[in-house]
């Protein structure tokens, strides 16, 4: 399978990102891991004109200490967040769950960038950076912008980006207590996509593929506030839920698997 | 547009359309058809080589070269299967393990396989078989041969050692 044809070409730096998007508009598409991209483009279901190469800006990979919060470069690859010494003791639960996106090879390639932008609802990251609050810094023409994670995902691949916006950084405050963490997915072979999924950090609780965009789980979160334990407060975990129905699982399967798996992971991170 | 690879130590240099994928540039116009095309949907893994950026250290990280482009690999360094034997052409200690513990059935998992088995004793130098498992997990072996390949991943840990040592 080969994509269909386009024109690529190659940024060197931000800057000259942000002016090759805006003189392509809507036909461009930026390239980082290519993880998403590349597949889409080889079953001609993403067919840009143009491809903007982001992949070797080294300015936007990195893993930093800043001010109360923890600053992700949008191009840190997978394997890099699983590595890093600083998400082990500050955001265990990002480190552990970018390990766990599919393979080695994949987690060398694909960045949280390149995952978060891709808003596939089956997903780990988004859910992941869901759950921990995150503000995403995107640059575009007329400047740079914060935007709250609860407001970034619309709707399946879809985001608030504009074709000329450039995710470049993800902030993430630091939790009270970075170990009461849990990431739990089901899937039927370690590399595929979660059929369900959720991620916990303290009393946040998101999941993955339970919508078409990853969600709080807002029932869980109201009763774990009111004093209920995990057992208890996973009853909740499908309400407001808005899973599909696929070759992996019905509806009804999906939401017995987001309770358990509410479950488990509320007792796992607070046994840690 | 132009491309162009070092391929196991090797400047390749090739033009290619935008679109033409990593894999097709080694088997294409390096000529090198030990890597092969397998699933082509970044699933099994048959097309995995070993890619370095210009200024990485170490022998490069594995990829499925059937999900980069030869333009994401312009002036990186590339290394396939053919690229692990030394000059005098003995085996690289995980092609050694492989042969001695018999990890192939039909072999067409096999170049693959042993990159991705390069790559996590580059990452890490002595693995329990779990940890073996789980670092193919992106490597699938239709002869379910993966005792033996998980056999001569372990038996090869210590070789490389050995050698470096």
């Amino acid at each position: 399978m080969i994509p269909a044809p386009f024109t690529y070409k190659r940024a060197l730096s931000v800057d000259e990102a942000l002016d090759l998007a805006a003189r392509d508009g809507a036909d461009a598409k930026f390239l980082a891991g290519g993880h998403s991209l590349l597949p889409l483009m080889k079953l001609r279901l993403a067919v840009p004109e143009v491809l903007i190469d982001i992949g070797r800006l080294g300015e936007l990979r990195y893993v930093r200490e800043e001010d109360g919060h923890i600053a992700v470069g949008a191009l840190t690859s997978h394997d890099e967040l699983s590595r890093s010494s600083v998400l082990a003791s500050e955001l265990p639960l990002l480190a552990h769950a970018a390990g766990q996106v599919g393979d080695p090879q994949v987690r060398h390639r694909g960045t949280i960038g390149g995952s978060l932008v891709h808003a596939d609802p089956a997903a780990d990251l988004p859910a992941v950076v869901l759950a921990l609050d995150a503000t995403l810094v995107a640059r575009g023409p007329s400047g740079s912008r914060q935007i709250p994670v609860g407001d970034f995902f619309q709707s399946l691949f879809e985001t608030v980006l504009e074709p000329d916006e450039l995710l470049t950084e993800i902030r993430i405050p630091k939790p009270e207590a970075p170990s009461r963490w849990a990431f739990q997915k089901f899937t039927k072979r370690g590399i595929d996509w979660a059929i369900v999924g959720v991620a916990v950090q303290g009393g946040s609780v998101a999941l993955v593929n339970m919508d078409q965009t990853p969600m709080r789980a807002a029932a869980v979160e109201r009763a774990l506030a009111g004093g209920a334990g995990p057992r208890e407060a996973a009853v909740h975990a499908a309400k407001g839920t808005n899973p599909s129905a696929d070759i992996n699982a019905d509806v009804r399967y999906r939401e017995h698997l987001a309770r358990v798996l509410v479950g488990r992971a509320l007792e796992e991170s607070l046994a840690r | 547009m132009k491309v162009t690879i070092k391929v196991n130590g090797n400047q390749v240099a090739g033009e290619v359309a935008d679109r033409t994928l990593l894999v097709h540039f080694l088997r294409d116009v390096a000529n090198l058809t030990a890597t092969n095309v397998g699933c082509d949907s970044t699933s099994c893994g048959a097309c995995t080589v070993l890619m370095k950026g210009a200024g990485e250290a170490g022998g490069g990280k594995s990829v499925k070269s059937c999900t980069v482009l030869a333009a994401q690999a312009d002036g990186c360094d590339v290394t396939t299967v053919e690229g692990l034997a030394d000059e005098s052409g003995e085996m690289h200690p995980v092609q050694a393990a492989f042969h001695a513990e018999h990890g192939l059935q039909c072999g067409f998992c096999t170049p693959g396989m042993v990159m991705a088995s390069v790559s996590l004793l580059a990452e890490n130098p002595s693995p329990t078989e779990e940890e073996v498992r789980t670092a193919l997990e992106g490597n699938l072996c239709r002869c379910t041969g993966y005792h033996n390949i998980v056999r001569a991943v372990l038996a090869a840990a210590p070789a490389i050692e050995r050698r470096s040592a």
